[in-house]
């Protein structure tokens, strides 16, 4: 009983751990990276003492923005404007990033691992429902950032916590349709098992993933996720050129900050959800259980360990690559207007996933699952 | 479900409840009526309705309540100058529906089978069982009240529909 809440208990810190921390690097990344996209140098001060330069290592600012960012935000005042309600303009921010951040519990980071005479679900909760978990978490998201812009009494903030629950509200249709697919594809909410369900090959070479069988899912999940964590195009509740920052243009410090890194663990979310639902989260092709099957005939046996913890580090990647599409996206394209932005959702989307919806359906009344 | 997550729950949902009709300022009645949704949610599934926990949790604090707010914000609501609003009819039959919902309520859980160690039936709550009852024992009923649901959308889209071809509504006199 004791082992088993330990190492409950070591799963949850871990998955927070990683998340924020990748929170972290992603703000270097994106400094960096926009850097890398617009050709300019991006931040480069705030080395330690000048070492790196010393020793010949390039400066790439990861100090900068990793550590003295932070540093700063939560040293700066924390203001509330006159006449704001000051309960829930202090709350707002946090209930905007705990939703987020719980959703993590329910995403697979590995397969199981076997160790002591246990075997360990490579997983913060095993939930059967775990698919209507994550969409339950992202509609109660919405309240962060619809109280944050109403209760700063400042209208550029009202506008954007309004622009922000709109947008936020349809496009949670479309992530909805896309996971319908999903779920009646692999016949299971349960999103360990939809991981599983993507093990193996076709054909002798090519991964069963999720992506092959539900192309379009993916597009709609991917574009109505970037929505949901509204960024560029989509970051029309804080666009700074009309609305000053939208909802949290009244927001300093510590309670400034957890509104971006709940826009940084969106990110991280989206990329999660596409890396599970549609690349096979953990799996790494041609691996199995007992080790590499390659095509051709070739087997190379692995212990357990060496098997979890190759998932472990497939899914970081496919993680980290998902998001670095996002930062890519976000510096490519320009903002959407309004109206576009709602003629997209619900005109584009909406239809578009029922269609997918339809089609799934025949196919698999017909033919059957994959499996 | 221990008892004192049960208790603890139960004053929760019940607390915000009070805090819906007792605040003035009608947002935060909103954000209480939230939190009374997710304690219910969360009884529901500590109770074995897991997959009706989760879409009270979607559906109702994750949907509904954001179109509450839109509502308030629409309407521009402002908090209630004191607590003694409302008519004295209003009351009075708020109460007798009050009374009312109390003793249904009573008269139901007099007729509730006694004991302590009550079995739910195997699957219970499952999202197959739900799929089942819906898409297989109530199919008509269920088709029915989508039916309705949708000529109520189809309805208050055509009310709110401006005819083609005329004006922007006139602008509320005072603003640009």
């Amino acid at each position: 009983m004791l082992t088993e809440l330990l190492i409950a208990a070591i799963k949850v810190i871990a998955v927070l751990v990683v998340v924020l921390s990748l929170g972290l690097v992603l703000m270097w990344f994106e400094r960096k990276g926009s850097a890398l996209i617009q050709d300019r140098v991006g931040a480069n001060r705030a080395a330690v003492t000048g070492l790196g330069a010393r020793i010949g290592i390039p400066n790439l600012g990861f100090i900068n923005t990793a550590l003295a960012d932070p540093i700063k935000m939560f040293t700066k005042e924390d203001m509330v404007p006159e006449g704001a309600d000051h309960f829930l303009h202090t709350l707002a921010p946090f209930l905007s990033l705990l939703p987020v951040l719980i959703t993590f519990a329910v995403i697979p980071f590995g397969d199981t691992l076997r160790a002591g005479g246990m075997t360990i679900n490579l997983q913060a909760a095993d939930l059967n429902v775990g698919l209507l978990y994550v969409l339950a978490t992202i509609g109660i998201g919405v309240y962060g950032t619809a109280l944050g812009g109403w209760a700063s009494n400042n209208r550029w903030a009202l506008l954007g916590a309004i622009r922000a629950s709109a947008q936020m509200i349809s496009y949670e249709l479309a992530l909805g349709l896309a996971v319908i697919a999903v779920v009646m594809t692999y016949g299971t909410l349960d999103l360990q098992a939809i991981v599983r369900g993507q093990g193996g090959v076709w054909f002798g070479w090519l991964p069963r993933w999720g992506v092959m069988l539900q192309p379009v899912a993916f597009i709609l999940l991917m574009t109505a996720g970037m929505a949901e964590s509204k960024r560029v195009p989509f970051d029309l509740p804080e666009s700074e050129s009309e609305l000053v920052a939208g909802y949290f243009t009244e927001y300093s410090g510590g309670k400034h900050a957890a509104f971006m890194l709940t826009d940084f663990v969106e990110v991280i979310l989206v990329a999660a959800l596409a890396t599970t639902l549609f690349f096979g989260g953990w799996q790494v092709p041609y691996l199995y259980r007992d080790g590499f099957h390659l095509p051709g005939g070739a087997f190379l046996a692995l212990p357990n360990a060496a098997v979890a913890i190759f998932g472990v580090v497939a899914f970081m990647i496919k993680l980290v690559a998902f998001c670095w599409l996002q930062i890519l996206i976000r510096w490519t394209l320009p903002r959407f207007r309004y109206d576009q932005l709602m003629r997209l959702g619900w005109k584009g989307l909406v239809p578009l996933g029922l269609l997918n919806v339809l089609a799934t359906a025949f196919v698999v009344v017909a033919f059957g699952g994959p499996h | 479900m221990p008892l004192w997550l049960f208790g603890f729950l139960a004053a929760l949902s019940i607390v915000s409840a009070l805090g819906v009709i007792l605040q003035a300022n009608p947002v935060h009645s909103l954000l209480a009526l939230v939190m009374t949704l997710l304690a219910v949610a969360v009884l529901f599934i500590g109770l074995g309705a897991v997959t009706l926990g989760f879409i009270q949790a979607i559906v109702y604090a994750g949907a509904i309540m954001i179109l509450f707010l839109f509502v308030i914000w629409l309407l521009n609501l402002q908090a209630e100058a004191g607590m003694a609003g409302g008519r004295l009819a209003g009351k009075f039959f708020g109460a007798i529906a009050a009374a009312a919902l109390m003793g249904e309520l009573f008269a139901i859980l007099s007729r509730a089978p006694s004991g302590a160690n009550l079995e739910a039936p195997a699957g219970y709550g499952s999202i197959h069982n739900l799929a089942m009852l819906l898409f297989a024992d109530y199919l008509v009923a269920f088709e029915v009240t989508s039916f309705l649901l949708l000529a109520a959308v189809v309805g208050s889209v055509a009310l709110a529909r401006r005819p083609a071809g005329s004006a922007a509504p006139p602008r509320a006199a005072g603003s640009r």
